[in-house]
């Protein structure tokens, strides 16, 4: 065994380990992200039906609406120049309300609303998300030191 | 006043950091002995005075002093007292005084326990540990300053985030950075090494114990974050890959990998450079880490509020720290003589095998975690990874390190016989065998991947068990003999099987949480029942409630099983007035083997509440196999000849000794 021999053996387990981990990784990134959108970008160009998408912007004044069995709530959620329906089925989170800011994360369904499997609501009173914040700006909606973070 | 003393105080502290980084490393280049030695009382007076403004700033939160900012922004006179003594860390300025407090505790630590390292070794290392200390001071005082006033001061503060005011989150973030800071001492080692341009079995021996205490407490401190998420959340999650999750795991994943890397620069003074490395990684994580959670970047519960300056000032530290770390690497490293020769099939073979699959998991995790900057840097896309991604190449990773890891232990060091260390494993695999036949008979329909990994599971803690047995003869000779041979066993290798046990355990919970999992969401009016895994829940009502500092609406279910009431469960629904903020308690009954798991989410105004449930079966088992863990560390720790000071005296002269021992 010399030194030589044995650097070749760590370098070659090395190259398998790493190339599988690349393999893996590259194989994983192609289909588990998660697009943001606003509900402008998804009215200019809606996303393929399975496209895993996450859905940022306001709850619109008014529009939640509970199904009769309390549990499929449905509500649109606004950017403030475009709004797009949403479905959910579950429990909201604790700081969910109408006019604030939530990431629902989910699919667009066939009729043009957007089926959410996860509902994600800020978690303070004045943590608002950034990519929510970011989109507010795109429509103009956003007026600069509304909210003390982001 | 206190508070000004105590703003004082870290400023001489922030001095005293400055005269122990530069006078001693010059004494050690010029090898002048009363130089070098400044850098242990330094170390010393810094830690006095970080101390001092520390304990400055928790009387202004016990005592509510509504004057100082920081207070007035998370505190409130009606808060309960342990919360108003962990509400200094948390937020933001705070963690970062608890940040240096750990720090000054652990440098030193090593500027009184050092008595016996080289002169020079120890002023290098107390230097790099002092700059360190001086940039988080620097960022504390400049952009994060805990002791400003306030005026006029207001009646009454804002209070701290209710999601924070929990038991779990009160030692969680102490446990958390006590093993990032940790880490620092590994890093300056490994810097001092490089100044000094020499690695032997004797600093091995200084790094391992520190190491290892880190390990232990960043184990604890991650356990315990999830743990926090599981049962505060209410989402009957424990693991949720988030950013500011996977951030403290690649520092874990790198110090278990520098732990094990260690062990071979100490035993066989091979693997030097490699060594060196890791070190410098695994801190460098712990920094990138710190970043991540305290610039916002990355959306999360961790995200404090946050402003661009400190964003920049933390991404110049980074690049002095990181940049400036791995180029004296780059310079230093070649002239580091090469160590003892070993063959591929090896204990040292084994160990760079768990060191290749812990750095590439290491590697994907960070992918996944910092990708989203990267895209959106690159082309204004916003996208997340979420848990599919950390899923897919994770744990495939994770397999075969978790299969290699029963076999690893069996093989003696520099040459190993593969067909030996397998032949003593028959009884782990039939272990393994028997629990996957267990597993498919219990779980008839259920994933036939979670019964294989349950086999495996079983494999690694049956492995880790047979191993011990092996070394104190447990059945082959009399149990007064085997038990003296438990005694006389270094505590080290306790502490292996405890935490490579452990970790089969962790991975049990992993499974049976994530396959068997059932989750009910239905709408429940008073009298109704809903059934899940054999429990019935009878809804019997919610009822008012008045807390110290919130009110809440708490529902009663009882819980029946066969028919046999077992159990009373109240799940609640809490609102915070001063920061009008709702949090949902999770009523959870645990036995060892599953969890019962109920939230309450809203009235639908007709009567009826919506109502959440789960059965976790052996959930419990991820925070025992944590619990294992951190022991194991602990156990180790404990061994006579790593304790810190001791080895170096009976062993620098003869590096080699101790064959076998892990």
């Amino acid at each position: 065994m010399t030194r030589k021999k044995r650097r070749l053996y760590i370098v070659a387990a090395a190259l398998l380990v790493f190339g599988s981990a690349t393999a893996l990784v590259l194989t994983a990134l192609d289909d588990s992200l998660d697009l943001f959108q606003s509900p402008s970008q998804i009215m200019a160009s809606p996303p393929p039906p399975a496209r895993g998408i996450r859905l940022g912007g306001l709850v619109e004044e008014g529009t939640v609406l509970r199904s009769a069995d309390g549990l499929t709530v449905s509500f649109r959620v606004t950017d403030g120049a475009q709004s797009v329906p949403v479905r959910y089925q579950g429990i909201l989170p604790d700081l969910f309300r109408e006019g604030q800011g939530v990431i629902t994360v989910g699919a667009m369904g066939p009729n043009g609303t957007f089926l959410a499997n996860e509902v994600l609501a800020k978690h303070d009173e004045n943590y608002m998300p950034r990519e929510v914040v970011d989109a507010l700006k795109a429509s103009g909606r956003w007026q600069e030191g509304e909210g003390t973070s982001q | 006043m206190i508070i000004e003393l105590g703003h004082f105080a870290l400023i001489l502290a922030l001095a005293a950091a400055v005269l122990q980084g530069s006078l001693p490393m010059i004494g050690a280049a010029r090898g002048d002995a009363a130089w070098m030695g400044l850098a242990r009382p330094a170390a010393v007076v810094q830690l006095f005075l970080v101390v001092f403004a520390f304990c400055a700033l928790t009387h202004a939160y016990v005592t509510s002093d509504f004057s100082v900012a920081n207070v007035v922004q998370n505190s409130h006179s009606a808060k309960p007292m342990l919360y108003k003594i962990t509400g200094v860390w948390g937020n933001h300025e705070g963690s970062m005084m608890l940040w240096i407090l750990i720090l000054a505790l652990f440098g030193s630590a090593v500027a009184v326990f050092g008595g016996n390292l080289p002169p020079s070794l120890r002023a290098r290392v107390l230097g790099v540990q002092a700059w360190i200390g001086i940039g988080f001071m620097a960022f504390t005082l400049f952009t994060s300053n805990p002791f400003l006033r306030v005026f006029p001061a207001p009646l009454d503060g804002e209070d701290l985030n209710p999601l924070l005011q929990d038991p779990g989150l009160a030692f969680h973030p102490p446990m958390l950075y006590a093993g990032y800071v940790g880490f620092s001492m590994a890093f300056s080692f490994a810097i001092a090494a490089l100044i000094e341009g020499k690695v032997d079995a004797a600093w091995a021996r200084w790094v391992r114990p520190w190491t290892l205490l880190a390990w232990a407490f960043l184990t604890g401190g991650i356990a315990l974050g999830s743990w926090w998420a599981y049962y505060e959340l209410g989402w009957g999650g424990w693991w949720f890959w988030d950013p500011v999750e996977n951030v403290s795991f690649m520092p874990w994943l790198l110090g278990t990998a520098l732990l094990h890397s260690a062990i071979v620069v100490e035993k066989r003074n091979a693997l030097k450079t490699w060594t060196i490395l890791l070190a410098i990684l695994t801190f460098s994580l712990s920094l990138i880490g710190t970043f991540i959670v305290r610039s916002g970047v990355i959306t999360s519960v961790h995200a404090f509020a946050t402003d661009p300056e400190r964003g920049f000032f933390i991404l110049i530290l980074l690049a002095i720290a990181i940049g400036g770390s791995l180029i004296l690497f780059a310079v230093r490293a070649p002239a580091l003589k090469a160590g003892g020769l070993f063959a591929p099939i090896s204990r040292e073979g084994g160990m760079v095998i768990n060191n290749l699959f812990l750095s590439a998991a290491c590697a994907a995790v960070f992918l996944g975690t910092l990708y989203p900057l990267f895209l959106e840097a690159v082309d204004g896309s916003k996208v997340s990874v979420g848990a599919p991604f950390f899923n897919a190449t994770f744990v495939p990773l994770m397999v075969p390190l978790v299969f290699l890891m029963a076999i690893g232990p069996m093989l003696p060091w520099k040459r190993a016989d593969l067909a030996g260390a397998l032949a003593r494993l028959k009884l782990a695999a039939l272990a393994a065998l028997f629990i996957a036949g267990l597993t498919w008979y219990l779980q008839a329909g259920g994933p036939i991947l979670a019964v294989a990994a349950m086999g495996l599971a079983a494999w690694l803690f049956a492995g880790a068990l047979v191993e011990w047995s092996d070394r104190v003869k447990l059945f082959r000779v009399a149990p007064g003999e085997s038990w003296r041979r438990a005694r006389n066993l270094p505590r080290s290798a306790h502490g292996m099987t405890l935490a490579h046990a452990g970790l089969a355990v962790v991975m049990a919970g992993i499974i049976g949480s994530s396959a068997w999992k059932s989750e009910v969401v239905t709408n429940l009016k008073p009298g109704e029942t809903v059934e899940v895994a054999g429990y019935s829940l009878l809804f019997e009502g919610v009822g008012k409630l008045n807390g110290p500092n919130y009110t809440a609406e708490r529902a009663r279910f009882t819980v029946f099983r066969d028919g046999e009431e077992i159990a009373l469960m109240f799940p609640e629904k809490r609102v915070y007035p001063v920061t009008a903020m709702p949090t949902t308690e999770a009523a959870i009954r645990t036995t060892l083997f599953s969890d019962l798991y109920v939230v309450i989410g809203e009235a639908d105004g007709q009567g009826g509440w919506t109502v959440r449930v789960y059965h976790e079966p052996l959930v419990p088992w991820i925070w025992l196999g944590c619990l294992s863990m951190v022991i194991g560390g602990l156990t180790s720790l404990s061994d006579r000849r790593l304790r810190i000071g001791a080895p170096h005296r009976q062993h620098a002269a003869k590096p080699t000794s101790h064959p076998a021992t892990a």
